[in-house]
């Protein structure tokens, strides 16, 4: 499941549809990422999201897809919101579930680790200096490198 | 062909969207660089970093050598920060 949304989500209940009415399900791994207050030494008022969105549901599509293909996973889920948010706010959630733990964690890393290079979202933060655009960082490609195939 | 521009390439260039007829010779999305490049002002300085710039055709990522044509929808935009 995919949804690119502007409002917030209920993480609890979220959660609890990914194993709803499936006994199958052993395991639900999740990750969710938040606004941090701070930019290196600068104070974050507020941070502003900025998609694709004629790309960004079929870029996510092709990553969730590709979960599905590696790991035996009965849902998985990937929720990231856009326009406005401040310090706290969540930005995005992921979540695999799964017969057994080690398929679900791997899957909701993969998922997190290969969004992060692929879907077409981009931050600005917004510091007492001004705003600024957050640049892509080197460790983020490092982390989905792990996840490419030989 | 109908361009999108992103983030702080939108910025730069001036435009978020806009529609363009560039010569023929224009054939790949290298070609289509070099073209906005040739453009001047804000288009000029948008691209003055190629190493900064990622591209996608029809909603799908894309090399540089990628051929682009009438009808295409190409979008320029900085690696990405969502997550």
């Amino acid at each position: 499941m995919i949804l690119v949304q502007a409002e917030d989500f209920n993480v609890g209940r979220e959660l609890e549809k990914l194993s709803d009415g499936n006994l199958d399900v052993g395991g639900v791994s999740c990750f969710i990422g938040l606004v941090r207050d701070m930019a290196g030494d600068k104070p974050i008022k507020a941070m502003t999201l900025e998609h694709y969105p004629e790309m960004t549901e079929k870029a996510l599509a092709e990553i969730e897809v590709e979960a599905l293909e590696r790991w035996p996973l009965a849902k998985t889920l990937i929720i990231h919101r856009y326009g406005e948010l401040a310090p706290g706010d969540r930005i995005v959630m992921v979540a695999a579930a799964s017969a057994h733990r080690e398929a679900a964690i791997e899957a909701a890393h993969f998922l997190i680790d290969w969004l992060k290079t692929k879907a077409p979202f981009w931050k600005r933060e917004l510091t007492p200096d001004g705003g600024q655009w957050v640049d892509a960082r080197s460790s983020d490609d490092s982390a989905a490198e792990r996840w490419i195939k030989d | 062909m109908k361009l999108l521009y992103f983030a702080w390439i939108k910025e730069k260039a001036g435009v978020s969207q806009e529609d363009v007829s560039p010569p023929d010779s224009v054939a790949t999305v290298a070609d289509l660089i070099q073209w906005q490049v040739g453009r001047g002002g804000g288009h000029a300085e948008a691209f003055a970093d190629e190493a900064m710039v990622r591209v996608a055709v029809n909603q799908e990522y894309v090399s540089f050598d990628h051929p682009v044509a009438m009808g295409d929808e190409i979008a320029f935009f900085p690696p990405v920060t969502g997550g």
